[in-house]
């Protein structure tokens, strides 16, 4: 599968903005990536090995922490996986 | 220092999002290339401001649609280089609730005053640092390019 990289995390990945993982399912895929890439792990997960609250991840256009199985849901190579940071502020 | 460049008609466009949704405040997505010394800034991707519950001093992106814009980008050849929004009815400067609500290191935030229903002044600031921890804000020029001086993209 095809996991895309936001523009702050690509100085972790040798500036990559997609990266194929060969993975069963989400935790492996992500597993795979910070493997491959080691500096991004703190910027994913927090120190107990959660996601971070600000950094969503959607497998196609679904917000991973909706669907039944979460990060144990099962990928096909044929999904794509988008890290992405949350946006927002105000006066 | 870094800079922010972006094409006069992008420019007056982000700023006149600002006027349309006064006295809400509106946000986007800004989508460029990396200069060397920041980002060089080619189109602009308006937003909805997700916080219908408090939208005259917050604002969010839903993350559903930052997936959209950033796969429109992408191909488009293009990356998300940062973020504006507008401060109604007060300063163009970054706020708390920026700083902490802000993730996307080395991104360009665009913030733009938006007095009695008029774009006033427009600032940008980078988010420096390394990670979550010592990242800061860093004010940043936006040098504003005539049509006539920008390369092709």
């Amino acid at each position: 599968m095809t996991i895309f990289i936001p523009t702050p995390l690509r100085a972790f990945t040798a500036g990559k903005d997609a990266v194929e993982v060969n993975a069963a399912t989400i935790t492996a895929a992500l597993d795979e990536l910070t493997a491959a890439f080691p500096d991004l792990r703190k910027h994913l997960f927090t120190s107990d090995g959660k996601v971070r609250a600000f950094v969503n991840i959607y497998l196609n256009d679904e917000d991973v922490r909706y669907l039944p199985a979460k990060e144990a849901t099962e990928v096909s190579s044929a999904d794509t996986l988008s890290i992405i940071p949350s946006i927002a502020g105000g006066r | 220092m870094s800079v922010l460049r972006m094409s006069k008609a992008v420019y007056d466009d982000l700023r006149a999002h600002g006027e349309e949704t006064y006295p809400h405040e509106c946000c986007g997505a800004l989508l460029g290339r990396p200069d060397p010394d920041g980002w060089s800034i080619k189109t602009f991707v308006k937003a909805g401001n997700a916080r219908t519950d408090s939208a005259h001093n917050r604002y969010q992106i839903s993350p559903g649609e930052l997936v959209k814009i950033e796969r429109e980008s992408r191909l488009r050849g293009l990356s998300i280089a940062g973020f504006y929004h507008s401060h109604p009815d007060h300063p163009a400067q970054w706020s708390q609730t920026d700083f902490a609500e802000a993730h996307w290191l080395g991104c360009s935030y665009v913030i733009t005053a938006v007095a009695n229903g008029k774009a006033a002044v427009t600032n940008s600031f980078r988010l420096a640092g390394e990670t979550e921890e010592n990242k800061r804000f860093e004010a940043e020029p936006i040098e504003v390019e005539d049509a006539a001086n920008q390369d092709g993209d």
